[in-house]
């Protein structure tokens, strides 16, 4: 009887004690935001956690500190998928209003959800104070800017429309230099198709045709013709486009069979090993190339592969670039304002790029940091004569659900081959993206 | 407690109480019922808050008009559900799911059943099986799908590797194939690898239905002159159809709201599109939580179909015994 009685003052001694926690669990954690000259921290949002861009935001956030001894640098990167994770994470802490003093994000259109939300602040004062619209290119400022206003501060500058290929491969099929045109490259494919027994264009999973679309529009529109696809109310309709999506169809013949099994580095690797001609991918496949293993391949430019503009696209250079913002209601607002700075020096932007295997968007970076195909790209970047057209895929002139309407049309089109469908869902895209 | 009991206790209950009877007797009854109240409200709280809170929360969202970040909440007449149908990549999502749902069902119970009976029938080292059997179930999709993904990888022989590979060393070439890369039937190798995890499971399930069939009533049918094979068939397979039902609304809802098989075998592609999926993209990369709420609504009420008759059904069952 004692025992029992015990046991039940036991009972509800343990109830009551779990609804307590639970309880308290429910009321605390608010712990309130800095005020806005807070320089003690920096927490800098990122998904930069791969070989060579970790150590590029190491040697960053080195400078950063040495520059303000007195603030904390935080490092929130998130791994995975090209930023897929991270941008998930971040949303959740956007609409909890839990922002990070400063995230990452693709310059451009893909900002517009968070301008729009009124997450991210205007940054003109920023540019005003340092300076910074006449260290920048103006066609980058032209093509970033929203209404009259920039969002972002761009750290480095990546180009879509490279051709990789294996010099021994063309030989073989007996093709005297890379392809200079679309029907060129066609042709091209074709030889290497009957000549070899090579995948003539090697391709990844469907992100990596998205990644061939832009690129094959860009080749057959023109410079021009590509930009205008993006402005409000563009007619995605005109035979011009049916003609490119064609083409679109004609390659897309000659690429690999098993490529959604593969992301990116399989089909980039591929050229690398003597098992496919073409792969058109963006310059950081170079990084990927000619790094030490095990993140790296070890190989050698010019022997084991060449590069060139994507056909078509010789004299424009097809941009994405890496920036910061500064969110609204970021804790450390003054840290935050110093972090900007730092990925907009001179010093900065040079210590991160050579590293990150990017070269800088400012036109006055140190040319003798960049050597090997960087050196092409950062000669390329800074003539006055080169033609910029922002990358849709990475995040330039899409904004997200431009994006991922395109991404359907094209998986779509992976199924069932129909370019006149694509080009209607592709216009249909256009039309809801709401842009 | 039956209507006739309360019946026997109001005709008992004669006098009245004096009030200082009345409170000692009701914290006496409290004493009772308090203690396992307190006890369980936690849960109860967590239940009500984290899974009908956001039921609620959800199905809100659905029937809003909330297409992307900054527009508000707006009740819009349900349009979402109407709409969603006309968008290009949902009917095909639906298609790979019920193809998906079908072959992996079907796959698994059988394959779960005849493992369940090749154990009843007594092989030798049994228990070293079962656990060879039951393991695949210890590993997550997640993890599983990596090397599945590469299994299944339909390059030519030049270039082949996993099965295809296998099937070319051992003149088997006409084996190959496209596996979940095939236009049409991709979704029914998709499910391979999930009867591959998830038969282990559904032996365990039927090995203990088998062992709970009393041996006289075998013995019983095999002196009437029944063949083995009409024991099973007549015999131990009808008893077992609890078993069957259960394994089927388990097998049905995990392949209804799969998701991490397919993000791990084939990432976000159209090719093998299903629901979850869907609500990840729209969520997350199109930015359209009222989309993404009303294909997550939409795969509630698709398991809530399969579940709900299951529950009225095993509560019937359950009072008439």
């Amino acid at each position: 009887m004692r025992v029992r009685a015990f046991r039940r003052r036991w009972t509800v001694f343990a109830a009551v004690a779990m609804t307590g926690a639970l309880a308290l669990s429910g009321c605390g954690g608010d712990d309130g935001g800095g005020s806005n000259d807070d320089k003690s921290e920096v927490e800098v949002f990122s998904w930069w956690t791969g070989p060579g861009e970790a150590d590029g935001l190491k040697a960053m956030q080195a400078d950063f500190e040495k520059k303000n001894p007195g603030t904390k640098f935080v490092n929130a990167a998130i791994a995975g998928g090209s930023g897929t994770q991270a941008k998930a994470v971040l949303a959740s802490r956007l609409q909890n209003r839990k922002p990070p003093d400063s995230f990452q994000g693709h310059a451009g259109a893909e900002l517009l959800d968070y301008i729009k939300a009124g997450q991210i602040e205007p940054l003109d004062d920023f540019y005003q104070e340092n300076n910074l619209k006449s260290v920048y290119p103006q066609q980058l400022l032209d093509q970033i800017t929203y209404q009259g206003h920039i969002y972002s501060v761009p750290v480095n500058i990546h180009r879509s429309n490279v051709l990789w290929y294996n010099p021994g491969i063309l030989e073989d099929a007996g093709i005297d230099g890379p392809p200079k045109s679309i029907p060129e490259f066609i042709t091209a494919l074709k030889a290497v198709k009957s000549k070899t027994k090579k995948v003539p264009l090697s391709l990844g999973a469907q992100w990596t045709a998205d990644h061939l679309l832009e690129n094959v529009l860009l080749g057959s529109l023109g410079t021009d013709g590509y930009n205008a696809l993006w402005k409000p109310g563009a007619d995605w309709s005109t035979p011009a486009v049916t003609k490119a999506l064609n083409d679109f169809g004609e390659i897309m013949k000659y690429t690999t069979l098993e490529a959604a099994s593969t992301d990116w580095q399989g089909a980039a690797k591929a050229v690398v090993d003597g098992k496919a001609a073409f792969n058109i991918m963006g310059d950081w496949a170079y990084g990927y190339f000619i790094g030490d293993a095990p993140n790296g391949l070890g190989k050698k430019l010019d022997t084991d592969f060449k590069f060139a503009p994507a056909p078509g696209t010789e004299g424009t250079y097809m941009w994405l670039s890496d920036s910061f913002t500064l969110p609204k209601g970021a804790p450390h607002r003054a840290g935050a304002t110093a972090w900007l700075k730092e990925v907009s020096s001179k010093e900065g932007q040079d210590l991160f790029n050579p590293k990150k295997g990017s070269i800088p968007a400012r036109k006055d970076a140190d040319k003798s940091l960049y050597t090997g195909y960087l050196q092409t790209a950062f000669e390329e970047w800074n003539n006055p004569q080169t033609k910029l057209a922002g990358s849709f895929w990475h995040g330039v002139n899409a904004n997200n659900k431009w994006h991922t309407d395109i991404d359907t049309a094209i998986g779509l089109f992976l199924q069932n081959r129909d370019v006149a469908k694509l080009q209607q869902g592709l216009v249909t895209a256009a039309k809801n993206s709401g842009q | 407690m039956t209507a006739s009991d309360e019946g026997l206790k109001a005709a008992g209950a004669g006098r009245r109480e004096t009030p200082e009877e009345h409170r000692s007797s009701l914290l006496r009854r409290s004493r009772k019922w308090l203690p396992g109240l307190l006890l369980v409200s936690p849960s109860i709280a967590a239940i009500g808050l984290f899974v009908y809170g956001l039921l609620f929360w959800n199905t809100r969202v659905a029937l809003s008009g909330k297409h992307d970040e900054v527009s508000e909440y707006g009740f819009d007449k349900g349009r979402n559900f109407v709409d969603l149908w006309s968008q290009p990549s949902w009917p095909g999502a639906v298609k790979h799911a019920l193809l998906f749902t079908a072959v992996f069902v079907v796959g698994a119970l059988a394959l779960g059943a005849f493992l369940a009976f090749l154990m009843d029938k007594g092989i030798r080292a049994e228990a070293g099986f079962r656990v060879v059997y039951l393991f695949p179930m210890a590993v997550s999709f997640i993890a599983s799908g990596v090397v599945w993904r590469w299994l299944m990888n339909p390059a030519p022989p030049q270039r082949a590797v996993g099965f295809n590979q296998l099937f070319d060393k051992l003149h088997l070439g006409f084996l190959s194939n496209s596996w979940w890369q095939h236009p049409d039937w991709g979704m029914a190798a998709m499910a391979l690898p999930a009867i591959w995890q998830m038969s282990g499971y559904v032996m365990a399930l039927y090995l203990a239905g088998f062992r709970s069939v009393p041996e006289e009533l075998r013995e019983a049918a095999r002196v009437d002159g029944a063949s083995e094979w009409k024991v099973y068939r007549y015999v131990v397979f009808p008893q077992l159809r609890p078993v069957t039902l259960s394994a089927l609304i388990i097998l049905g809802h995990i392949s209804l709201k799969v998701f991490d098989l397919i993000m791990a075998i084939a990432g976000k592609q159209i090719i093998t599109y299903v629901p979850a999926i869907a609500t990840y993209v729209e969520i997350f990369d199109r930015h359209d939580p009222a989309n993404g709420a009303t294909i997550a609504t939409y795969m509630l009420v698709a398991v809530a179909v399969l579940v709900i008759p299951y529950l009225v059904w095993s509560v019937r069952s359950e009072r008439t015994r």
